[in-house]
C-alpha cells in the first residue's frame, strides 16, 4: 500500500529470521525503548576466530523494530566481530529502504542499539554509537 | 449535535489534506485545534497594541492591561470562580499543578501525611506528588480502578483518614475517557479535612466545569486543549489558600515592594506571575472560552456524548479490536484508547496517517496505568466540536484495511 510498510518489511515481521535466544551466547545485550515499548533482545556465539556463527534476536514492538531486528541478524550471520562492528545506522536504513521520522527512526535503529550493546559488552559504548 | 459542518468553517486547519486525503483530526486529547477567532486575536495583540503589561503609563500597555486581564475574568466566569484574583495564569496544567506542589505542599506536607491520586493519572498529576512524598517522607497512595476502569468509591473511602492531606484526582482520563464523580471525591475528602486539586486537562475543555459546585480547592488546566494557544493554561485556586501560599517563581512583577534586604509580595493573583507573562497567549485563550462558551458547555458535551456512542459502536465491530475504558458513554468522554490483536499501536498510526487520520499512539502519558492494563502502548482517539461522524466511518474503514495489511 505505501513505502513505509513494504513487503520486504511486512515480511520480516510476520516470519522473522532467526527469532528466539541462544543457551549459551558469548555476546548478549538487552535494551527497550520505554517511550513507545519496544524491547530487543541479541544473543551472539562467536567462534575461536572471531567470527559470529549464531545470532538470536527477541523482543516485541511494532513492525519497524522487528523487522530491522531480524534484518540485522541477517546483516551479521557470518560476519566477523570486526565487521559487525562497523555496521552503521546508514545500513540499517538502507536495508529497510523507507524515510523515517525522528519518532520512528528510533523503533529502526533500537536492535543496531542492542547489537553494539552485545558487541562491546557496555552500554555507554552502545549509547555512544547513537 | 452541534452544527460541525459551520463550525468547521472556523478551523482553517482542518481544510488540508494529508497524502492526498482530506486531513481527520482525531487527536484534540493531546491539543486541539484553534479557531481563527483565536489566532487572529493574538495576531492582532502583536500587530496593533503589543507592549508589556502592568506597569506601561501609555496607551499601547494599558489597551495590553486591559485584554489581559479581560481574559482572566473571562476564564473566571468560564469556571465559575468567585473571583479574577482566583485564577493564576500558568503555561499549562502540568505548571500549575507543579505551582501547588511546590508552594503548598513543600510548606503543608510531612512525613506523617498520606497524598492520594487514582490509577489513571496522567505523569502531569503524578510525578509532581512522587516528588513531593520523595522529598517530605510521605507516602502516596492510589486510588484503584474497578473492572469498568471507574474509580473504585468503596476503597477510596477506606483510605480516608485524618492523614490525608491532599486528593489529586483527574476529571477525565487521558487514555480511558473515564469521568470521574468529582463532587462524591471532594465531599469525602472534606470530610476527613483534606483538600482536592482536580487535573481539569481533559476535563474543562469538554464539560461543564463550576468550582463552586465541585467545591474543589485547586484546578488546574491547559488552554491549548480547549481551544487555546500553547503556553497558556491557569490554575484555580480557593482564595484563602492562595493568600497563604508563598510564591512558586520569584522576581517582577510578583512584587509589591523590593529593598535592599528583601521583598514584599504583590497581591493574588500577581504573587504567582513572576515575570513578563505569555501576554498573547492569555488573550487567545480569553477568545478560546468566548468561543466555547458561545456554543455552550453543556452543547459541547452533549455532542461529544454522541460521537462516542456512534464511534463505540461503529469500532467495537472491527476485528480483532479492543477497547479500553467504560462502555457507556455516561461515564466517559470522547478520548477511545484501543489495540488491535497483536499489532503495536504505532504501526497502526502510521498507517492511518497515511489515510490522512491522525491519532496518538504510546502510552499517552500514563505509564503506569498502561502497565496495570497490561499493555505498553494503546492507539487511541479523541473527539472535539469540529469532529463529526462521517470522520469515525473513515476511521472504522482505515482499521479494517490495517487489519487486511499485516494479515496477508
Amino acid at each position: 500500500m505505501d513505502d513505509l510498510y513494504r513487503e520486504i518489511i511486512l515480511d520480516h515481521y510476520r516470519n522473522p529470521r532467526n527469532k528466539g535466544t541462544l543457551e549459551h551466547p558469548t555476546h548478549t545485550f538487552q535494551d527497550d525503548n520505554p517511550l513507545c515499548g519496544d524491547r530487543i533482545r541479541m544473543d551472539l556465539k562467536v567462534n575461536g576466530t572471531g567470527v559470529i556463527e549464531q545470532v538470536r534476536f527477541d523482543g516485541e514492538g511494532c513492525a519497524i523494530s522487528q523487522a530491522s531486528a531480524s534484518m540485522l541478524t541477517e546483516m551479521v550471520l557470518g560476519k566477523s566481530l570486526e565487521e559487525a562492528k562497523a555496521i552503521r545506522k546508514e545500513d540499517i536504513l538502507e536495508a529497510l529502504g523507507i524515510q523515517l521520522g525522528p519518532v520512528r527512526i528510533k523503533c529502526a535503529l533500537l536492535s543496531l542499539k542492542v547489537l553494539k550493546g552485545a558487541l562491546y559488552g557496555l552500554r555507554g559504548a552502545a549509547d555512544d554509537e547513537e | 449535535m452541534l452544527d460541525s459542518y459551520t463550525i468547521r468553517q472556523d478551523f482553517p486547519i482542518l481544510h488540508q489534506s494529508i497524502n492526498g486525503k482530506p486531513l481527520i483530526y482525531l487527536d484534540s486529547a493531546a491539543s486541539s485545534q484553534k479557531p481563527l477567532a483565536v489566532i487572529q486575536a493574538m495576531d492582532e495583540y502583536y500587530r496593533s497594541y503589543h507592549a508589556n503589561v502592568h506597569r506601561g503609563i501609555y496607551q499601547l500597555s494599558e489597551k495590553a492591561t486591559e485584554a489581559y486581564e479581560a481574559a482572566r475574568r473571562k476564564v473566571a466566569r468560564f469556571v465559575n470562580a468567585r473571583s479574577w484574583r482566583e485564577i493564576i495564569f500558568t503555561r499549562n496544567a502540568t505548571e500549575a499543578i507543579n505551582l501547588v506542589a511546590y508552594a503548598w505542599g513543600r510548606r503543608n506536607i510531612t512525613a506523617r501525611d498520606k497524598i492520594l491520586v487514582t490509577e489513571m493519572e496522567h505523569h502531569a498529576n503524578l510525578v509532581p506528588w512522587q516528588q513531593l512524598v520523595a522529598e517530605t517522607g510521605a507516602r502516596l497512595a492510589y486510588i484503584p480502578l474497578d473492572e469498568h476502569y471507574c474509580c473504585d468509591i468503596a476503597a477510596y473511602e477506606a483510605m480516608l483518614d485524618e492523614r490525608v492531606k491532599l486528593v489529586a484526582i483527574t476529571q477525565m482520563s487521558n487514555v480511558l475517557g473515564t469521568i470521574v464523580p468529582v463532587r462524591e471525591f471532594v465531599t469525602r475528602a472534606h470530610a476527613v479535612g483534606a483538600l482536592v486539586l482536580l487535573d481539569g486537562a481533559q476535563g474543562v475543555p469538554h464539560l461543564p466545569t463550576d468550582v463552586q459546585f465541585l467545591d474543589v480547592d485547586f484546578l488546574a488546566a491547559s488552554g491549548h486543549k480547549m481551544l487555546g494557544p500553547t503556553g497558556s493554561g491557569f490554575l484555580y485556586g480557593k482564595r484563602h489558600l492562595l493568600e497563604e501560599m508563598p510564591p512558586f517563581l520569584t522576581g517582577g512583577e510578583m512584587i509589591r515592594r523590593v529593598t535592599w534586604e528583601g521583598a514584599e509580595w504583590n497581591e493574588l493573583p500577581h504573587k504567582f506571575e513572576a515575570g513578563t507573562p505569555a501576554i498573547a497567549e492569555a488573550i487567545g485563550l480569553g477568545f478560546a472560552v468566548d468561543y466555547l462558551s458561545r456554543l455552550g458547555m453543556e452543547n459541547v458535551r452533549q455532542h461529544e456524548v454522541e460521537l462516542t456512542r456512534y464511534a463505540l459502536e461503529q469500532l467495537g465491530q472491527v476485528e480483532g479490536i479492543r477497547i479500553y475504558g467504560p462502555q457507556h458513554v455516561d461515564m466517559r468522554g470522547g478520548a477511545i484508547a484501543f489495540n488491535m490483536d497483536n499489532l503495536h499501536a504505532h504501526d497502526v498510526a502510521a498507517i492511518l496517517d497515511r489515510e490522512g487520520i491522525a491519532i496518538r499512539a504510546g502510552h499517552h502519558c500514563a505509564m503506569p496505568l498502561h502497565q496495570k492494563m497490561g499493555v505498553t502502548a494503546t492507539a487511541r482517539a479523541s473527539f472535539y466540536v469540529y469532529n463529526e461522524p462521517a470522520e469515525i466511518d473513515r476511521l472504522v474503514e482505515a482499521l479494517d484495511m490495517v487489519r487486511r495489511l499485516f494479515e496477508r
